[in-house]
């Protein structure tokens, strides 16, 4: 019995499941009014109050998906926003780490207002995105890129420039024009850089998107959050986070897979081939 | 040799001219580095020259400058009689260390050049599979670099740089990496793709038993600063080769005691400047 159920790479999920349920059930111990008597708080309501009761936050998720379906439409709002910002972001990044690893003066030049801009607090720039763009998806989105831009910049241009120069000698001796060495050399060669990289910024791309809807929007999940908060709906807010956490993660989950197909010619260690 | 006599008579496929390369040193009050000071060296088109030289003389400048990659701070470098400007695109170059592209599979990496110069797809794979099966490798065509051996990485590497048919061959140590039997095989592999097309080659090693095996030539460099060739030996080995038995051939013995003659003083005094210099 202990044999099947000992920790191994085998049943993984089944551990990750068991960790997901502990930390359920000891929020649920907590705060479930009358389970235990109250340590912190003078009354047993307060813990449900502050943090939520699982089992409703659970039931609020069971709706919005299942019985009065209302999510869906501010669901896709929130999706469509990161997957815009994260795609235009990670365009843009790449597009412009290309063009200043390969030009050293424009580089030289810019290099003080890149560090400016990263270095700025860019959530601030929120309410500034809300007057130019409106209230709707674009300023969001605008958040979202300022977010993710950078991130890949900096991982591109860093790539880039990390490029093995014997490889690169060696497709120059071999006949590649500028344009081929970039397509078969630069870009290849930074892709590693460039998924590590994408981790984190499909995660920026949610945090743009959500804190934009947080800061003025009429839909969207940061919407229905801001909503809930203002009326002290803990249980709403809660499901809420738990909703996004899941999709980030899904949408990590897409970057891998992507990351598995791209970059399949890199060595993983240990990798023995049965023949 | 009559074949020497008579390529010798053409114009060189590669010839430098007192070439001097002087790297610029990164602190203003030291003097630049002069790796290699007024190095006239000339191969001629099907001749096999090897540069011999102790660590650190310099012979990987030499091959860069030849490549057009490096230019040369003083002195001209000639390819087929017209003044080289910038990359040498008559020239294949097969470096030291690895330099196949990691992300490409064997085959892709093999018709790399071809797929640069614009042949078309299914063409440069029929090439690619061809060159593939001369080195011995016909059915590694989808692995990865990383999957493949040192030797088998060679190997690629030497179809990668042939399958352009390159009027000239650069070689920078390449087998120095890999064991004595692997090497071997790689040298006879070499010496027979070599005899059935006769290109020019300039091959850099620190073995002389490699250099004599191998070459028509070998030129011994003196050590840095400033490496200059001390002096050219004609082998008058006879052709086709076998790097293994050629080594037991009287002449071959006594052609090795006599460029060692010359070698090892400059082999001390490079080590001897590498141990000041750390």
């Amino acid at each position: 019995m202990w044999r099947a159920l000992r920790p191994s790479t085998k049943n993984l999920v089944l551990w990750q499941l068991m960790v997901l349920l502990l930390v359920f059930g000891v929020w649920h111990v907590l705060t479930t009014p009358g389970l235990i008597p109250p340590f912190l708080f003078e009354n047993d309501r307060q813990a449900a109050f502050f943090f939520g009761e699982p089992l409703k936050v659970l039931g609020r998720i069971w709706a919005w998906f299942f019985t009065s379906r209302d999510i869906y439409g501010h669901l896709i709002v929130t999706l469509v926003e990161t997957v815009l910002a994260f795609v235009i972001g990670t365009a843009g990044g790449l597009a412009v780490g290309l063009w200043l690893a390969l030009s050293p003066v424009a580089a030289a030049i810019l290099d003080p207002y890149i560090k400016a801009l990263n270095s700025m607090p860019r959530v601030i720039l929120a309410p500034i995105f809300a007057v130019w763009f409106g209230l709707g998806v674009a300023s969001k989105v605008a958040l979202g890129f300022t977010l993710v831009f950078f991130i890949v910049f900096f991982n591109v241009y860093q790539g880039v420039r990390e490029v093995s120069p014997t490889v690169l000698a060696n497709a120059r001796m071999l006949g590649a024009s500028q344009r081929q060495l970039l397509r078969h050399v630069y870009l290849p060669s930074a892709t590693s850089w460039v998924f590590s990289s994408l981790h984190t910024s499909v995660g920026l791309a949610f945090v743009g998107a959500v804190v934009g809807e947080y800061l003025g929007s009429a839909r969207g999940v940061g919407y229905l959050i801001l909503q809930a908060e203002g009326t002290f709906d803990i249980n709403t807010v809660m499901a809420g986070i738990l909703v996004l956490t899941a999709f980030a993660l899904v949408l990590d989950w897409v970057v891998g897979q992507a990351e598995r197909r791209l970059m399949k010619w890199q060595p993983t260690t240990g990798e023995t081939e049965r023949i | 040799m009559t074949h020497n006599m008579t390529a010798a008579a053409q114009t060189p496929a590669l010839a430098l001219d007192a070439v001097t390369c002087t790297f610029v040193a990164h602190n203003k009050r030291v003097p630049g580095y002069t790796a290699i000071g007024d190095v006239t060296l000339s191969v001629a088109p099907g001749e096999f020259v090897s540069v011999v030289g102790p660590t650190g003389c310099g012979k990987s400048t030499l091959l860069n400058i030849a490549a057009g990659l490096l230019v040369p701070s003083r002195g001209n470098v000639r390819v087929f009689g017209a003044a080289l400007q910038g990359l040498n695109h008559r020239a294949g170059y097969m470096f030291q260390s690895d330099a196949l592209m990691p992300w490409r599979t064997a085959l892709a990496n093999v018709t790399a050049g071809l797929e640069f110069r614009g042949v078309a797809g299914a063409e440069a794979r029929r090439q690619g599979e061809a060159w593939l099966e001369r080195v011995g490798l016909s059915g590694f065509g989808d692995r990865y670099p990383h999957q493949l051996s040192g030797g088998m990485r060679k190997r690629i590497a030497l179809a990668q740089t042939l399958a352009l048919d390159p009027d000239i061959i650069l070689m920078d140590e390449p087998f120095s990496a890999l064991d004595v039997q692997t090497r071997q095989l790689m040298e006879n592999e070499l010496l027979q793709l070599w005899a059935a097309k006769r290109k020019a080659v300039l091959f850099i090693t620190h073995d002389l038993d490699e250099a004599i095996a191998l070459s028509d030539r070998v030129v011994v460099f003196s050590a840095g600063p400033s490496a200059r060739p001390l002096g050219a030996f004609d082998i008058d080995l006879p052709r086709p080769r076998d790097v293994a038995e050629v080594r037991v051939h009287p002449q071959f013995i006594e052609l090795h005691r006599a460029i060692w003659d010359v070698l090892r003083d400059e082999v001390l005094k490079g080590y001897a400047q590498q141990a000041r210099r750390t």
